[in-house]
């Protein structure tokens, strides 16, 4: 497997540590009560097809949010954490 | 026999060789198969089930019978297939599965008891007593099946792993390839044409035939010396491709030294992972047998692969040739033998409308109906129009027709699809993105045919590359249509034979079938069909093709089997190469590793880091010695100890501070340049993460340190907190942890030896307890922080890496001055544990700031990573396991870290389980081992007596629960 880091471009699988769905980089609210939190904190889909997920580039220290398919293998592009939509 | 003049074999260059320790002389070009024929050594091995006599089926890497072992003793390998091993001098090859020798092999029993051991024998017959399937009849059946042995010691030789990229990987150097890759060369595409044989060529080596007016091989010198001028286009001889994955990645296998004599630095194998934005599958076709009584004898072969010997190897696999088949091709066979003034003893076309010249005897509408011979092929029978006949002949060119090698396309999931005018599977288009197949892979069996739909596939994906290819003129060559008529199987009585590797008849496909093991899965598991290290590639069409039959069911209705990767049989040693011994991880060693096992220190793993255990003193006979001497150094005097592999991360920025707070449960924006602070990290879902010091050096500055174990975690953990939830914040944050080497220096001595390296000497008052600065160590920049992680006055000393050795050396000298030196990792535990300081044996990942007593660090008056998971109330119940200390009431063996505790008076059961023992360590300034540990509602159980459990050492102690700071609880000494 390889992704596009966007600082460094196309590198191996193995320069990343994989995270899991990006769905942790929409942090609830303190306050936000405990459903919320129990979702962001435990409940993910397992999607067959379309996912986004994290992956962090060891070499450079930056979180991409890389968008594949979990059926095709496919990769389908890949942003920075920082400016992924929340 | 060798035939003088014929084939690209060198004559001036005889080899010597070995088989079954027999001296034979082959010649240069040779493999060990096209050697063993050319000696008339028919006979090469005894099949896994049966231990029936077998020879050489094919000239390929499809070869199921002729497995051999090549060389002895630690560097013997079994299963080498003859047809793929080159010759060089001084071979040994012996055959294998038999017993006492392959000409007189006892467990050809076997095949006498074949009525007993037909598909699915093992789920029948050796049923009952039930308890004697593990001991006897498995192991007998283990022992009695087989191929060859691996020589039970490690092997020592020398493999490799290599990664390739290129635009276009041409898999198959045959007519198909060559012009592919030619086309794409002159296109300018960066190309890897990978061949499996040890030669360019393909089918052009093996055929009689002309391309663009030249013989074969002349013409495929020709393209490749123009290949070999495109630097753009790599050429991989020996190199199988073996699998194909995702995102154009592709496997394969390179024999790059087991054609060589010495190999010296040579790697026997090389696995290279390739990745090409492009392929072609130009792989050819592989011939398949047609099954009849008795096919399986010594002498009975691929037409093909008696064309490839003859005509590649200048080799006649037998004085007097038969060719049978269904296609045109057995009349091809019979035309280059004759040419090459072989006998031919008889032509048998299953076809009855064909016309055949030549001198030999024909026979249309004919089959072969049985076969003579021990050892070898003697005699044939035919059966014809006008009756039945015996033919005497040694060799017999079998040819059932023509199967594309589709196995890569099918290594994502793709399905091949049947084409009822060639009677075979072809590849299904767009099975594998980007991968497309060419020549006979795709179909396309004639030369002709071949060029071209090389040429084309080529210039397509230069196209789709974006580098327009020049239509090339195709070169002029043979066209003929390929004319075949399905014939899988004789009808007749007698075991006709499929899977020569598995032993696998017709009849025991046909028993399959009567069982209901109808569907072609099934049908493999329970005759084994395919199974072996050939995976079907010669027999598995014609397997399912009478399965079909016996179900009333088309071939496409009954559907292939699943080819996955390899394709072609591939050593661990080669896929693991580099990963064994200390190939598995890069070590770390520390600025003062070198010095310190010069001490004699052993040392332990850190991660990745190697770290010394204690500094043994001449007549200390064991580590206790050593570690009591080294805590009591530290205690009375000044101890060392590198600290360098701790992560630290040098943290700028106008936003820092604020950064810090929202990463550590307490506040740091608070801190004055020149201090530090102990911080502790929790995990989102509100568990202890990290801890450890971060000291603000000047004004947005701070440089954290975390635990060893956990540094790579948590910088991935800092800049994800500040990429996702963060973004805006104004800072940059770098791991130092390999810049610095850092020295703890702890003792009440530690203040006089930090003055001895410091150009501008410190006092306590103006050095206080968690202070840090730049300072002159020597005349070197450093930094001193004024931490303690022993309980002891303690400073650590950090430099850059370079005079870290240095620095260690000096330091140690000096120390000794005072009556102090080196500790290791054993004292350091003992002393953190005397004051009770947490390592990642207490947070290990399950245990909250609740937990180990520092619910009051999470600030109330702000957010950060984990407060709000961490206020959940199961995370805060006073019942959890707390932390505390844990003392001998009264005398015990040991202490156990994993030991588990329970009430004094309960049973040392599950259910009455209280906690565990998390960290113990003998304690010479208490005289007696002290531990820390977890334990329900512990701190409001202090005074307590509970029962240590260690069931694997099976050691017991009582113990009275204390708090977790045993030594100098108020901090006087780490003041002072």
């Amino acid at each position: 497997m390889r992704i596009d880091c966007p600082l460094c471009g196309t590198r191996d699988r193995s320069e990343f540590t994989y995270q899991g769905h990006a769905l942790a980089l929409a942090r609830p609210a303190p306050d936000a009560g405990e459903a919320a939190w129990d979702d962001y904190l435990h409940n993910r889909e397992n999607p067959a097809g379309q996912t986004r997920d994290l992956w962090y580039h060891d070499p450079c220290g930056a979180w991409v949010e890389v968008q594949r398919n979990t059926v095709t293998h496919a990769v389908t592009g890949a942003v920075l954490a920082a400016e992924a939509k929340r | 026999m060798r035939l003088t003049g014929r084939g690209l074999v060198d004559p001036d260059h005889p080899i010597a060789f070995s088989f079954d320790g027999q001296t034979y002389e082959g010649l240069r070009g040779d493999t060990l198969a096209s050697a063993l024929l050319a000696n008339d050594v028919r006979l090469v091995g005894r099949s896994f089930k049966y231990h029936r006599p077998r020879g050489i089926w094919s000239a390929g890497s499809e070869e199921p019978n002729a497995l051999v072992t090549i060389g002895e003793g630690v560097g013997q390998t079994p299963n080498v297939r003859a047809t793929c091993q080159e010759l060089y001098e001084g071979l040994l090859a012996q055959s294998q599965n038999h017993w006492p020798s392959l000409k007189r092999d006892a467990m050809a029993v076997n095949d006498l008891l074949s009525p007993f051991l037909s598909a699915g024998f093992y789920y029948k017959t050796f049923m009952w007593p039930r308890a004697f399937w593990e001991t006897i009849y498995e192991p007998i059946i283990r022992r009695a099946a087989g191929l060859g042995a691996l020589p039970g010691r490690p092997d020592t030789a020398r493999y490799d792993k290599a990664w390739a990229h290129c635009d276009l990987l041409v898999i198959g150097a045959g007519p198909a390839g060559l012009m592919a890759a030619l086309v794409a060369g002159r296109a300018g595409l960066d190309v890897i044409l990978a061949e499996e044989d040890s030669r360019a060529g393909g089918r052009l080596l093996a055929e009689r035939e002309e391309v663009d007016g030249m013989p074969g091989p002349q013409w495929v010198g020709s393209v490749l010396a123009e290949l070999t001028e495109l630097p753009n286009v790599r050429l991989m001889e020996r190199t199988t491709v073996t699998g194909a994955y995702d995102q154009g990645t592709y496997g394969a296998l390179e024999r790059s030294g087991l054609h060589l004599s010495d190999p010296g630095d040579v790697p026997l194998e090389t696995f290279w992972h390739i990745v090409a934005r492009r392929a072609i599958l130009a792989g050819g076709a592989l011939e398949r047998p047609i099954a009849f009584k008795d096919n399986d004898r010594p002498g009975i072969m691929a037409a093909g692969a008696v064309r490839a010997y003859l005509n590649r190897w200048g080799v006649s696999p037998g004085r007097s040739v038969a060719v049978f088949g269904n296609n045109d091709d057995a009349h091809r066979t019979a035309k280059d033998l004759g040419e090459a003034g072989v006998r031919v003893a008889a032509i048998i076309d299953s076809r009855s409308d064909v016309e055949i010249a030549g001198d030999a005897p024909v026979y249309t509408g004919a089959e072969v109906i049985g076969t003579s011979g021990r050892l070898g092929l003697s005699e044939i029978r035919v059966r014809h129009s006008g009756g039945e006949r015996s033919i005497r002949t040694d060799c017999l060119a079998v040819s059932g027709g023509w199967n594309p090698s589709v196995h890569l396309t099918c290594h994502m999931n793709g399905r091949p699809v049947w084409r009822e005018d060639i009677a075979a599977f072809v590849p299904a288009d767009g099975a594998v993105p980007g991968l497309a197949a060419a020549g006979a892979a795709a179909g396309s069996f004639s030369t002709a045919g071949c060029l071209a739909d090389g040429a084309k596939a080529g210039a397509e994906a230069a196209e789709a590359l974006g580098r327009p290819a020049v239509k090339p003129d195709l070169p002029r060559a043979e066209d003929g249509a390929y004319a075949i008529s399905p014939l899988w199987a004789v009808p007749g009585k007698g075991r006709a034979w499929l899977d020569l590797q598995n032993d696998v008849t017709v009849k025991d496909i046909k028993l399959s079938a009567q069982e209901n093991f109808r569907s072609v899965e099934h049908m493999k598991r329970y005759t084994t069909q395919g199974m072996a290290t050939d995976q079907g590639k010669n027999s598995n069409v014609a397997a399912l093709a009478v399965l079909a039959d016996a179900t009333g069911r088309s071939i496409p209705q009954t559907g292939t089997t699943t080819f996955r990767p390899p394709y072609a049989p591939v050593s661990i040693a080669a896929m693991g190469a580099g990963s064994r011994s200390k190939g598995f991880a890069p070590e770390r060693f520390t600025t003062s590793d070198k010095a310190s096992r010069a001490l004699g220190a052993p040392m332990i793993e850190a991660r990745l880091w190697y770290r010394p255990s204690y500094f043994p003193h001449v007549g200390e006979k064991t580590w206790r010695e050593a570690c009591d001497r080294e805590v009591g150094m530290v205690r009375s005097a000044v101890g060392v100890a590198d600290v360098s592999t701790l992560g630290k991360i040098d943290i700028q920025g106008q936003d820092a501070a604020e950064f810090l707070d929202f990463v550590y449960t307490n506040t740091f924006s608070t801190l004055k340049p020149g201090r530090v602070r102990y911080g502790l990290m929790l995990r989102e879902d509100g568990h202890v993460m990290d801890d450890g010091t971060t000291a603000c050096l000047a004004e947005n500055h701070y440089v954290m340190t975390t635990t060893t174990a956990a540094a790579g975690a948590v910088m991935r953990h800092l800049d994800f907190v500040h990429q996702a939830h963060r973004p805006k914040m104004d800072l940059r944050m770098v791991s130092v942890t390999e810049h610095w080497a850092q020295f703890a220096i702890a003792g009440p001595k530690a203040r006089d030896l930090v003055n001895v390296v410091l150009d501008s000497p410190i006092d306590n008052d103006s050095f206080a307890f968690m202070s840090c600065a730049e300072v002159s160590v020597s005349g070197v920049p450093g930094r001193l922080f004024r931490i303690s992680f022993s309980g002891e006055q303690g400073y650590e000393v950090a430099v850059p890496a370079r005079y870290g050795e240095a620095l260690f050396r000096l330091l140690l000298s000096q120390a000794a001055v005072l009556g102090g030196g080196p500790y290791g990792m054993e004292a350091l535990n003992v002393l953190r544990i005397e004051k009770g300081f947490i390592t990642h044996s207490e947070i290990h990942g399950r245990t909250t700031a609740f937990d180990i007593g520092m619910q009051r660090m999470i600030s109330a008056k702000k957010d950060c990573i984990g407060k709000t998971a961490a206020a959940r109330p199961g995370l805060i119940d006073e019942g959890r396991e707390q932390l505390v200390g844990l003392k001998p009431a009264g005398p015990v063996r040991q202490l156990t870290a994993g030991a588990h505790l329970f009430d004094a008076e309960a049973s040392a059961t599950r259910e009455n389980d209280q906690g565990y023992v998390t960290s113990v360590g003998y304690s010479p300034a208490f005289g007696t081992y002290l531990g820390l540990g977890f334990l329900k509602r512990g701190r409001a159980r202090h005074g307590e007596t509970v029962r240590l459990v260690d069931h694997l050492r099976e050691i017991e102690a009582l113990c009275e629960v204390c708090d977790p700071v045993f030594l100098d609880p108020e901090g006087e000494r780490l003041r002072g």
